[in-house]
């Protein structure tokens, strides 16, 4: 990945227990739509920044502090961090 | 009584709140942007209602980052009371000064009415001129007010007696039917530990005056004014 420019593709999601008022609009809507077998619905964000870092290894350090600091907020959400 | 009410790029209370501290402390609030670094020697910090940076991310999530907030934050842990009113109380746990988190209704409406609330306690800055126990009628107007905190949170919040107003039935109780927007415990408000910083989700700056329709949010701001005048 040397000399290669980064994609960091974050997704944030609610964590298990927190309720989601919009996953379950969204699965009362498929329920409607005559969409049956959906257990459960969990609406989450994806967030996708282009990064100018060509170490792998310290971009996922940075991106780790934005999301603690501002993209996630791990009181009630979850993020996970893909790079390529 | 010196306050400063600090305004957001979407900030859509700080008007109505300036004009509720003029009119029951006498004295005009300086009114902050949120690009200044530092806050003017205040008694009160207050956060106005609106909606900040369009609720872009999560609600208050960007004001919380503001250059401002950096000396609001420090000033809170120094002591100088801080009240955040419905954005401003989203503002105060993205910042961390309060726990928990504010989100989305229950029912996922934005929610524009009158709600009735209990007073928890009286012995505090923002509470004094209300009885212990005392019901009020505030306006609510809100998409994210539905107030989550982990257990461990919670309890703490109970056992310090840091909730300071909770969403109510005519008979006082915090019924589900009395909760607008599935808030946890049904609380509306809380402090934080050493009961100086206080957010909210109803509107007590828009409920001053009979002609407004009424006065239960005066209040709050003659409690202020007793305590820090």
């Amino acid at each position: 990945m040397k000399d290669t420019k980064m994609k960091a593709r974050i997704t944030v999601t609610l964590k298990t227990g927190v309720l989601d008022p919009q996953g379950k609009a969204i699965e009362h809507a498929l329920d409607g739509l005559g969409f049956q077998g959906v257990d459960e619905v969990r609406q989450g964000k994806l967030i996708e920044l282009d990064l100018q870092d060509t170490d792998k290894e310290a971009a996922l350090t940075r991106v780790t502090e934005m999301c603690e600091k501002l993209l996630a907020n791990t009181v009630i959400e979850n993020y996970a961090i893909e790079l390529e | 009584m010196r306050s400063s009410v600090i305004v957001f790029p979407a900030s859509n209370c700080d008007r109505d709140a300036s004009v509720a501290l003029e009119e029951i402390t006498g004295t005009k609030p300086a009114m902050v942007w949120h690009a200044e670094s530092t806050v003017p020697e205040s008694d009160l910090i207050l956060l106005p209602g609106g909606f900040s940076f369009g609720d872009y991310l999560r609600s208050g999530a960007m004001a919380a980052q503001s250059p401002i907030m950096k000396d609001v934050i420090a000033k809170a842990k120094a002591g100088v009371p801080v009240l955040g009113i419905c954005n401003g109380f989203q503002v105060l746990v993205e910042s961390e000064l309060l726990p928990g988190a504010l989100m989305r209704n229950r029912d996922i409406k934005f929610l524009c009415k009158d709600v009735q609330l209990k007073v928890e306690r009286n012995d505090t800055i923002f509470t004094s001129k209300y009885d212990a126990g005392e019901l009020i009628t505030i306006p609510i107007a809100h998409h994210d007010g539905n107030y989550f905190a982990s257990e461990d949170t919670l309890k703490e919040l109970e056992d310090e007696g840091r909730v300071a107003f909770r969403y109510v039935d005519d008979a006082g109780n915090a019924t589900q039917e009395a909760n607008p927007n599935g808030s946890q415990n049904n609380i509306a408000g809380i402090y934080n530990k050493n009961m100086k910083v206080l957010g909210l989700m109803p509107h007590p700056e828009r409920l001053i005056s009979k002609e407004l329709g009424g006065t239960d949010g005066r209040g709050l701001f003659e409690s202020l004014l007793e305590a820090l005048h």
